[in-house]
């Protein structure tokens, strides 16, 4: 379909717009631009955040460069790097891999048409773009939360208000489309794992990203009238760095959880008991989300020494007011995120007969998913004042594991979904690969700021680090071109189910047409395709389970 | 593989419903957010200055109290609208939604006239910044409900079954009440 009216040029020349290359490629812009059909805009969503991951590796690596001790940079250009590698990580990354997914994949998996509100996920994704754009512009002018121009610093707050705006948007449309378009059948136990999981996090960016507009619109106005309130630009990590904090970033990494527990069920072709307790995991996760709307970056853990001392009933209870808070951010998101982990190893046991079906979705999940739980595990040490993490680069440690987790598990869900995104189908042999360097990556580029964190700062953990970067960029690097080579190629032509799937998505043709599905199906278990598939066991409700 | 069979077309689920009141969670999680922040603020500044509110500055009650006594009629007459669009009766709708944009402009006015009597600019310290952050976005969710009503006054009028569309439009309104109340409590009554 085309979205522009044949020009006059064209209709006096008696050709159609689209007939000449110029005429196509003006053709295929617009249709981009202008598309609110979800799987382009969840494409344009990951294609962004492709983009910008890699940016900020390459912030990372400037930065790796100068700690190393081998670059010479401006102290005042690195304040802008920092800022920018912070930025890059959360709304350049992280968000926009995980949303992206959850727009492209979500409404598939639910048997719907269309996402809810198509036309505000196309804002959504333009408020977001436009917004990092502005930032990164704000960055090279001297702006952000260090910055010396009070105009660009202006526009820096300004511009991470528009993403805010734009990214609670696309939550809404995540939410109400798993709370509303689902197939015919489909209850609310029965929605697929990566849903519910895009559920959680779509309700998660609704609670916080007005938070932090709010926020910001308090510093910048404060910061244009005077700076009584928030003490200038350096207000911004003090009173909205929670948002760029480990914790926060957890509530944006719950779709890795949902990623892993679809591929677990995949391997030997089982159908998951107790899905409520999966369920209950990506709720637990969610509860990261108090973390950030509470505004608190960091929960001071403080233990009057280092030997854990407890005194009368007055220190006790001052103890637990201390800890019940530092507990509920950051403990039981871990728990939800080991039930989960434990429901994906209990599915992982080996069936007689069934030979292992070992998808992107199931390795990239299980790696990312174990690379966010190191970063939520430094994320809750990091609280604990006797430890003497803060002030460290232990912190930016367990940020790198939570972002490049969630980057790892991105790449697996595009790969595992690729025959509905681009018709492609990736060969699990040339994938697979990528997601060991992946996790090489990650554990090089995290875990020597953890060691320099109890340590200190030493030149061959920032080499370390500089490593890990490099090898995610070509990580990447390598996706992107595997990903780019099958798509011109073609060679990869997918079929409609390549991994004998459960969920709705995979009963369409691949690449999903145009809304879908032609017809609306019907659902009567958790896992609608394995029903009609002899390779699966009984159904959920001839068990009695609905 | 096998095709599933093709079920009846998804019944509706109350999708702008759910949609608005996710927008509505959202509001009230900006304005939460920012009378946290607002409380803490002035916790600071109390324990610091002695003073929070800046000497010389009268908040004119009266016009916070009215606003917030609108809000009862703001309410009841988006019900009514409800009340009128499941009976399909267009003069009722049409005049409910013309009545509670109407108050609502009301309410923008009264929160004009707040400023204008306090006498107080948006760069005269951090309580002023402040306040005209939290109420400058209160007016501009206002400005958004008033377009809601009139949008939805005039779909109504146009032959429109709008029952769905009515309903999100009462609880956008009762939850700006919600906002107003809490904004009314922690800036005009705490102060």
């Amino acid at each position: 379909m085309t979205t522009i009216d044949p020009t006059a040029e064209a209709i006096s020349s008696g050709l159609e717009p689209g007939d000449s290359a110029l005429g196509r490629l003006l053709d295929a812009v617009a249709d981009w631009l202008t598309s609110t059909d979800h799987k382009k805009i969840g494409r344009l969503f990951l294609g962004g955040g492709l983009l910008g991951l890699l940016a900020t590796v390459a912030i990372n690596v400037i930065i790796g460069v100068e700690r190393a001790g081998i670059g010479n940079i401006d102290d005042n250009a690195l304040a802008q790097i920092f800022d920018a590698q912070l930025v890059g990580l959360v709304f350049g990354s992280l968000l926009p891999l995980a949303i992206g997914l959850c727009v492209a994949i979500v409404p598939l998996q639910l048997g719907a048409r269309s996402i809810a509100f198509p036309r505000l996920v196309a804002a959504g994704f333009w408020m977001w773009a436009g917004g990092l754009i502005l930032a990164m512009i704000a960055l090279a002018n001297n702006g952000g939360g260090l910055g010396g121009n009070p105009d660009m610093v202006d526009l820096f707050l300004g511009a991470h208000g528009l993403m805010a705006i734009g990214l609670a948007a696309t939550g809404v449309s995540i939410a109400t489309s798993v709370l509303t378009t689902r197939a015919p059948g489909m209850t609310m136990r029965r929605v697929p794992f990566f849903s519910m999981s895009a559920l959680v996090t779509g309700l998660g960016l609704v609670v916080v990203m007005p938070v932090l507009f709010g926020t910001l619109a308090y510093l910048f106005l404060d910061h244009r009238n005077g700076r009584e309130a928030f003490g200038g630009n350096t207000g911004l990590y003090d009173w909205a760095g929670w948002i760029f904090s480990p914790g926060a970033a957890v509530l944006f990494a719950i779709p890795v959880a949902g990623l892993l527990a679809e591929g677990a069920a995949l391997l030997f072709k089982q159908r998951t008991p107790a899905r409520g307790i999966v369920f209950a995991g990506f709720g637990l996760m969610g509860v990261a989300a108090l973390g950030a709307v509470t505004q608190d970056a960091v929960h001071n853990v403080p233990w009057a020494g280092t030997e854990f001392y407890l005194g009368g009933s007055d220190d006790v209870r001052q103890k637990l007011y201390d800890v019940v808070p530092w507990a509920m951010f950051n403990l039981l998101p871990l728990l939800g995120l080991t039930i989960v982990l434990l429901m994906a190893l209990f599915l992982a046991k080996p069936v007689k007969g069934v030979k292992p079906n070992l998808t992107p979705a199931l390795a990239f999940g299980f790696l990312g998913l174990g690379m966010v739980m190191v970063g939520m595990i430094g994320s809750a040490l990091f609280a604990i004042d006797d430890l003497g993490l803060q002030g460290t680069v232990f912190a930016e440690g367990a940020l790198i594991y939570v972002v490049y987790g969630t980057v790892l598990a991105a790449l697996g869900g595009m790969a595992h979904w690729a025959p509905k995104l681009w018709g492609v189908n990736l060969q699990a042999a040339k994938v697979l690969p990528l997601a060991g360097l992946g996790v090489l990556a990650t554990v090089l580029a995290s875990l020597p700021s953890y060691v320099a964190g109890f340590d200190e700062p030493r030149d061959i953990y920032a080499i370390l680090v500089l490593v890990g970067h490099v090898l995610m960029a070509l990580t990447v690097l390598g996706f992107i071109g595997l990903l780019a080579t099958s798509i011109m190629s073609q060679d990869g032509q997918a079929e409609a189910d390549p991994y004998d799937g459960q969920t709705l998505e995979w009963a369409t043709a691949s690449p999903a047409p145009a809304n879908n599905f032609v017809e609306a199906p019907t659902v009567m278990s958790a896992e609608p395709l394995a029903d009609s598939k002899s390779s699966y066991g009984q159904t959920h409700s001839e068990k009695g389970d609905s | 593989m096998q095709a599933l069979t093709a079920g009846p077309a998804a019944a509706p689920r109350r999708q702008i419903i759910v949609g608005t009141t996710l927008g509505v969670v959202a509001m009230v999680m900006m304005v939460g957010g920012m009378l946290a922040v607002w409380s803490e603020q002035r916790t600071n500044f109390v324990e610091r200055d002695g003073n929070w509110l800046p000497s010389g500055v009268v908040i004119p009650e009266v016009a916070a109290n009215v606003a917030l006594i609108a809000f009862i009629a703001i309410c009841t007459f988006a019900q009514w609208a409800v009340w009128a669009a499941k009976r399909n009766d267009r003069g009722h709708g049409v005049f409910a939604l013309s009545a509670t944009a109407l108050v609502a402009i009301m309410v923008i006015n009264a929160q004009a006239f707040i400023y204008s009597s306090m006498g107080v600019g948006i760069g005269d310290g951090a309580y002023a910044t402040m306040f005209y952050a939290l109420t400058g976005l209160f007016m501009a969710l206002m400005i958004i409900g008033v377009i809601f009503s009139v949008v939805a006054a005039f779909r109504f009028a146009g032959g429109r079954s709008d029952n769905e569309i009515l309903a999100a439009h009462a609880i956008y309104w009762y939850a700006m009440s919600v906002i107003y109340t809490a904004i009314w409590f922690v800036v005009y009554v705490t102060k």
